[in-house]
């Protein structure tokens, strides 16, 4: 991939610690990945894999206190971890741009959707209130919501979720950020909604050249959108690729549990779809091994020791089976 | 928006008939009580009982009454002080309730500004040592007793250092009405409104500084910190905005109970014949009439007050006005 070349951002080893009954427990542990320009990676992993944390720190906005953030996050050649709050503040909304889960929250409950989105344009550029104005009505029509002079004027709980959601990735958008973190944009709205909203994520990079990283526990939504996929398990990676390989030939056991617990489109459906046992453990009793081992079917000695994250084709794993020979079965799964 | 006005206009309307009814019953209707010999007061001569009875109605029924009480009251404004030697009830409040008026006004506006800037300051260096200064002035602000700041006030401003140059232009005890001489009416207050906020800055401060510590850690508030916005623009824009609902309600309580009589304590200390001072005087030699008069006149101002309050709430928040929340 010629993106790789120069990727847009680059994180390495990042690590971020917070203070959990006296000691730093390491919420995410050496994460690495890359994102081109026009890439749309998708992290997926349960609640508390850290995805959110990811993207939290990736937009400096972590500020837990005796949080430690380490390693490397690189925007543009520019470093983030470290970055001082001051020059973060140029980056945001600007450079860096990020949507929520809950549109219903996440605008100010007193102020008109327009007022917030001509907020966020004049807060980076030297703009008349009535050409910020312009730009929020082109902007909100472009993410298709219908007669968007209207909706600029109308408060938050006045629209419905599809709506909310769709102004707050013309908000997102109004200064044409290069990123944009979009931390489950999709799970507080109903199916048909849902696919509109990724539908216009995917022709985001088309329209705007946005490169997005999409945070979601939807193993369907990364099928439906993203370029490459990242499983985030317990704050480690257990696997990374382009999104074909990964659904076809999942290398890590939890990748193919994830991917069991999705209904069937073709064949018998199963009475009751597999589930994981269990849950993932809270990151202070993170064993010392491989942390997925406690739900592993395939869980052996060699699991006691924490698998580094290996490259096998073009995927990336952090599993003792493929070294071992043992890969998994292929699933007979197109996307 | 206007629908929503009037229909409030109407309930308040509607609220201020059923609290005259029950102060009327409460007063006038107690069973085993002769309010004929109440308001005529202690002593009184048969002749003044057989007037009163006559005047008030008392040998009729009670709606009757009701009535005649209502007419006296804002009708023809000739509700009579027995105890008094005959001094008509109603002018006396309504030149007792601009002093009031004016003393908790001032006072409001002290207490907002300061705990807005105080509560503020504490949120925005949440943990820091001007936090904690910050609030524990507040909570000495509580704590200190309302009668005993006025006197060390007093004190300090009337005797004490009067004479030097700190002090010299506190003028005496006392009201001086706005309309005769602004300047006066405002050295007049000055020290008052100071002592009656004081109270209230600390109360103030201290829930919104615990509001904006809340607000904090809601969505939008990380949404306005995504957009790039300074810390000073997402605290004020967004939090203190938002918390500013919580604020009015509080406010639309305390400023009505204090224009209804309870700056009492301010208005005895300072010597300030307001409607609070003017009820403890009542109380105390049973003067019926001017009690059922000051009564009915705060409770006209707590209602009306707490209309305005959510007239207030339409305006600052969108959700009420489509009658959601």
């Amino acid at each position: 991939m010629d993106a790789d070349a120069t990727p847009l951002l680059a994180v390495r080893d990042l690590t971020i610690a917070l203070p959990v009954g006296g000691r730093m427990v390491n919420i995410i542990d050496s994460v690495s990945f890359t994102l081109g320009a026009r890439e749309i990676l998708g992290i997926v992993g349960e609640s508390g894999s850290g995805k959110s944390m990811t993207a939290l720190a990736l937009m400096g906005l972590i500020d837990a206190p005796g949080a430690r953030i380490t390693g490397s996050a690189r925007f543009k050649g520019r470093e983030l971890v470290g970055l001082p709050q001051r020059a973060f503040r140029t980056l945001r909304g600007r450079e860096i741009a990020m949507i929520f889960q809950d549109p219903m929250t996440a605008f100010t409950p007193v102020y008109t959707v327009g007022w917030q989105i001509d907020e966020q344009i004049r807060a980076h550029g030297r703009v008349t209130r009535k050409d910020a104005r312009a730009r929020t009505i082109r902007l909100l029509g472009d993410m298709g919501v219908p007669d968007p002079a209207r909706v600029a004027d109308r408060y938050p709980h006045q629209l419905s979720g599809g709506l909310r959601q769709r102004a707050m990735i013309a908000m997102a958008l109004s200064c044409n950020p290069s990123l944009l973190i979009a931390d489950e944009p999709t799970t507080a709205l109903d199916v048909t909604v849902q696919a509109q909203i990724l539908d216009l994520l995917r022709r985001l990079r088309r329209e705007y050249g946005s490169s997005v990283l999409l945070i979601t526990h939807d193993m369907g939504v990364v099928a439906e959108t993203c370029d490459r996929t990242m499983v985030l398990y317990s704050g480690t990676i257990a696997e990374r690729g382009p999104t074909g390989a990964v659904f076809a030939r999942p290398g890590h056991p939890y990748t193919a549990a994830l991917l069991d617990s999705i209904p069937p489109l073709h064949g018998a459906r199963p009475a009751r779809l597999p589930s994981i046992p269990g849950s993932p453990p809270a990151p202070a009793d993170r064993p010392a091994g491989c942390p997925f081992t406690p739900r592993c079917a395939y869980a052996h000695d060699a699991c006691a020791v924490r698998p580094p994250l290996l490259p096998r084709g073009v995927q990336d794993i952090a599993c003792v089976l493929p070294a071992e020979g043992r890969d998994l079965p292929a699933r007979c799964v197109t996307v | 928006m206007a629908m929503a006005i009037l229909r409030r206009l109407g309930q308040t309307l509607f609220v201020l008939f059923g609290i005259s009814v029950l102060v009327f019953l409460v007063f006038f209707a107690t069973p085993g009580a002769d309010p004929t010999a109440r308001i005529a007061g202690r002593n009184a001569s048969p002749q003044t009982i057989a007037r009163v009875r006559v005047e008030y109605g008392f040998d009729r029924p009670l709606p009757v009454q009701y009535v005649r009480m209502m007419e006296k009251l804002f009708v023809t404004r000739d509700l009579t002080s027995y105890v008094n030697r005959g001094e008509k009830v109603v002018p006396e409040v309504f030149q007792a309730a601009p002093v009031t008026v004016s003393l908790v006004t001032g006072a409001a506006a002290i207490w907002v500004l300061a705990a807005v800037a105080m509560g503020t300051l504490a949120a925005a260096l949440r943990g820091t040592w001007v936090d904690r200064g910050l609030m524990m002035l507040g909570l000495v602000g509580i704590s200190i007793p309302v009668f005993w700041l006025g006197q060390v006030a007093n004190l300090l401003t009337q005797s004490r250092y009067h004479d030097s140059w700190l002090f010299s232009w506190v003028p005496g005890l006392g009201y001086v009405p706005f309309t005769q001489d602004p300047l006066g009416w405002f050295r007049a207050l000055v020290i008052p409104w100071i002592t009656l906020a004081v109270l209230f800055v600390g109360i103030y401060s201290r829930v919104l500084r615990a509001d904006l510590v809340a607000v904090r850690g809601e969505d939008f508030m990380r949404t306005a910190r995504a957009k790039g916005l300074s810390p000073a623009r997402v605290l004020l824009f967004h939090g203190l905005r938002t918390s500013m609902i919580t604020f009015v309600s509080l406010f639309g309580l305390d400023f009505a109970q204090l224009v209804g009589g309870g700056a009492l304590l301010t208005e005895v200390v300072f010597g300030l014949q307001g409607v609070g001072r003017l009820t403890y005087q009542a109380l105390g030699n049973l003067d019926l009439p001017l009690i059922m008069a000051t009564v009915m006149y705060s409770a006209v101002f707590v209602v009306i007050a707490n209309a305005v309050v959510d007239m207030l709430y339409l305006l600052l928040d969108p959700r009420v006005r489509d009658g959601r929340a």
